[in-house]
């Protein structure tokens, strides 16, 4: 039997591992050169016996049983208009074709004027956004052709990762407004990216993007945390069960001193910056300016769950059962795919679907990473979610959909998501709604419906009308 | 205050209908369990067209509603951007331009012009085409803001009805008492007595490449494909612009139920017709892709006045891809029958008593 695996993080790596270990032919497909995924960033150096590693290739779309793939040789010289939300893939593409030379050069990047808010290319799964020349597709075993188009599976595992969600406020889609998991990618890979900077949002991963900023040589102005650490006074038995959390935190020490929790950015204009303090609502109470050349916001993060638009979904995460089973037969799901919680719930839940995919029972001892892991993961959500007070800080002629460049006074009443998006064009340009959506319905009060979006990554029609007949 | 007519269905058609009614001076409350514009409206490219009609009732209906629309649509992104029809073989050139007299004989402004000056207008099209006619009425709308725009000072309520008896309608809510209901449901039609069957159409959108296409373009064959009856799956190329810069490209007719799956040799069909049509797209990427269903009567006219099986219960329902065209002179047409006006085009055709449509 065949077990495909989309997506190499750390989820999908386990899955391909456990899923080959228990006897299957396992194909892992993704849209990066190396594994590794957002989290590892090409340092995983993958490879196991009985997984085939297809590298720079995107699962457009899945029909069945089968998935429709562009590899390398169909996306090689396109252009990059062509590439999904590239209004941001820019930049790190022009600080990452030469990366010694960004570093060298602090303001390589925070020069740029495009140098900006992150579209999920900029982030994570979207392959070739960070990377300017991806290498050559791995030699592959015989069952698997070099580039194939089709791919047919027995079980599928879906573990495509998640994006940082961004807010909107006056500034945002100007220079030097980056999101936090684009600004921790150039990081990871040595690039410097401005002199002054602030890391501002909600969640732990602010700390790591902090600490990794700091560790270039950046001044750190502020880590600026929207929502209150009491919120975690309430969470003792998701804490106690994973008491290894609080460790890691020991390795941001370096940044805790700069950390303001109950604050936000929320505002910039050139290199001022109005940081609020906030209530509990996160309606800003106070406010003062700082001045900084880069701010890297996340508030929290957005699955990328285009792969399987009928699956269903729990505010747009995979609903999946003890297993990593989705609503659709033989199709499991691992990861931040189904909710936030780290890299090591992440894999366990990895390990789960692997072996649930195989046909095998899961090891005891994911399942109980992953009971321990979800405790954290809800902790998590219910302490750092999103506060509406937040849709006070844009102003009426503040950008909400950068693709189709609509404000936030362009957005109509209006009663559904489809109604929104034909009557103001918010979530209909390249980004599809990857990006603002979320945004857009919690500011005109729309119901969030999850969008479903057919086909997963933007196609040539020449290559869709050369698409091989099905038998 | 109970309405004089609820008005099941807040799509385009529902919507002409309540602003018709409305305008006679009528209380209208219209009911959608999704809200405007939520179903077959929102899922097509908004067309307002003549160029696809043969002479006969609906070409009336539509040359009523084409002389209506430009005042009711004056802020719903209108545009008269025309049509240009061609002719990709040379089996074609004959019955494109056959049916295209047949039309100027019936008042339609259907100009026959060169390949060459068909190329003038739309200089991507492809050299390989072998006739064309240019139909200067063709029009474009937004349907969504063409909804609302109906709409605008008409109570809207967000659920959905069970039975009608045609003097009040059921909703989790309770009941609705009113003195006429009107069936706008569209593919959905069936639940209240006519037989109205879904069609599936796909749509394929690209990034925006403003300027480059002008007109609606498609090739002659689309008459053949909507005139048939076919369930199979049935293409032809239809190209055409947003005022986004988007190109929006169609279509596909299959009949399969509510099944609203897209098939990768869906998209695959759609590609080829829109490539042979317009070459430059090859490289064109498409970003999104959407699909409807079209309320299908199997004699392919809509369906539009009283059930005589249960008094007060009205139909405007069956117009297939065309609603957007139709709507205003049915929804005039429905309101000038339920208040006893004369007919600004004759009803007979459309009547409810027509042997493919009772059930």
């Amino acid at each position: 039997m065949r077990v495909v695996v989309v997506g190499a993080g750390p989820a999908g790596m386990a899955a391909a591992r456990t899923a080959a270990d228990a006897g299957a032919e396992v194909v892992m497909v993704d849209s990066e050169p190396d594994a590794g995924g957002q989290y590892l960033r090409g340092r995983a150096r993958f490879s196991h016996t009985g997984v085939t590693h297809l590298r720079n290739t995107e699962v457009w779309m899945v029909e069945g049983n089968t998935l429709h793939l562009r590899g390398p040789s169909d996306r090689r010289g396109e252009s990059r208009e062509n590439e999904a939300p590239s209004a941001v893939a820019a930049a790190p593409c022009a600080a990452t074709a030469t990366p010694s030379a960004a570093a060298a050069t602090p303001s390589a990047v925070a020069a740029t004027p495009s140098a900006v808010p992150a579209t999920p290319s900029a982030v994570p799964a979207t392959p070739s956004a960070v990377t300017a020349t991806p290498s050559a597709a791995a030699a592959t075993p015989s069952a698997v052709p070099a580039n194939p188009r089709l791919l047919h599976f027995d079980a599928l595992v879906v573990a495509t990762g998640a994006y940082d969600r961004p807010l909107p406020f006056p500034g945002w889609d100007g220079p030097g407004v980056i999101t936090a998991g684009a600004a921790q990618a150039l990081a990871k890979q040595g690039v410097t990216l401005a002199e002054r900077v602030i890391v501002a949002g909600t969640g732990p991963f602010l700390l790591p993007v902090a600490t990794a900023l700091q560790d270039l040589g950046a001044t750190l102005v502020g880590v600026y945390e929207a929502s209150s650490p009491t919120r975690w006074l309430r969470e003792a038995k998701a804490i106690t069960a994973n008491r290894h959390k609080i460790g890691e935190l020991a390795g941001y020490r370096k940044v805790l001193p700069r950390l303001e929790t109950r604050t936000a950015v929320i505002a910039k204009h050139g290199d001022r910056v109005t940081v609020a303090k906030l209530d509990s609502q996160w309606r800003p109470v106070s406010h003062r300016t700082v001045q900084a050349d880069l701010v890297c916001i996340g508030y929290g993060f957005l699955p990328r769950t285009d792969l399987l638009p009928d699956a269903s979904r729990t505010d747009d995460f995979y609903d999946v059962d003890e297993h990593q089973r989705t609503s659709i037969e033989h199709v499991y799901a691992a990861g931040e795919v189904t909710g936030i919680g780290g890299a090591d719930l992440a894999e366990a839940e990895g390990v789960i679907a692997g072996a649930a995919a195989a046909g095998q029972e899961p090891p005891r001892k994911a399942v109980e990473a992953v009971r321990k892991g979800r405790l954290f993961a809800q902790a998590l959500a219910r302490a750092h979610a999103v506060q509406p007070g937040w849709r006070t800080w844009p102003a009426p002629d503040t950008t909400v959909c950068r693709c189709e460049k609509v404000r936030l006074e362009d957005l109509a009443d209006a009663s559904s998501m489809r109604e929104l998006k034909l009557t103001s064009r918010v979530a209909m340009g390249r980004c599809q709604g990857r990006i603002c959506a979320r945004n857009a319905a919690e500011l005109t009060g729309v119901p969030f419906d999850g969008q479903r979006r057919v086909i997963a990554v933007p196609i040539p029609l020449g290559e869709l009308a050369a698409l091989p007949e099905e038998k | 205050m109970q309405p004089d007519v609820v008005v099941m269905g807040a799509g385009i058609i529902g919507a002409a209908c309540a602003q018709a009614l409305r305008a006679r001076g009528l209380r209208v409350v219209v009911l959608d369990r999704h809200g405007p514009a939520s179903g077959t409206s929102a899922a097509g490219e908004g067309n307002v067209l003549v160029s696809d009609k043969e002479p006969g009732p609906e070409l009336e209906l539509a040359r009523a509603s084409r002389d209506l629309w430009p005042e009711l649509a004056e802020d719903a992104e209108w545009e008269e951007k025309g049509g240009l029809v061609v002719a990709t073989t040379p089996e074609a050139v004959v019955p494109l331009q056959t049916f295209a007299a047949k039309q100027r004989a019936a008042g339609i402004d259907a100009c026959e012009i060169t390949t060459a000056d068909a190329l003038t207008c739309e200089p991507h099209l492809s050299p390989d085409i072998t006739a064309a006619v240019h139909y200067l009425q063709d029009a474009q709308l937004n349907p969504v803001k063409a909804t609302r725009a109906l709409l605008r000072g008409i109570e809207v309520r967000r659920t959905e009805v069970s039975t009608t008896d045609g003097r009040g309608v059921t909703t989790p809510d309770g009941v609705i008492s009113c003195g006429a209901v009107v069936n706008a449901t569209g593919p959905w039609a069936r639940n209240f007595g006519v037989n109205v069957l879904p069609r599936r159409g796909v749509v394929l959108v690209t990034t925006p490449i403003p300027g480059t296409i002008r007109h609606k373009v498609y090739d002659a064959d689309y008459v053949g494909a909507v005139a048939s009856g076919d369930a199979d799956l049935q293409t032809s190329g239809v190209v055409e612009s947003t005022q986004a810069g988007t190109v929006l490209i169609g279509s596909s007719r299959q009949r399969k139920g509510f099944d609203d799956t897209i098939e990768s040799r869906v998209l695959k069909a759609l590609a080829l017709k829109a490539i042979a049509l317009f070459p430059m797209l090859t490289n064109v990427p498409v970003m999104r892709a959407y699909g409807g269903f079209r309320p299908y009567a199997p004699d392919h006219l809509p369906i539009i006045g009283e059930d005589p099986r249960t008094p007060g219960l009205w139909h405007a329902t069956g117009h297939e891809g065309a609603g957007v065209g139709l709507a205003p002179a049915t929804g005039r047409l429905l309101a000038q029958l339920l208040t006893g006006e004369t007919p600004l085009v004759d009803p007979h055709p459309f009547r409810v008593d027509r042997p493919e449509v009772m059930v």
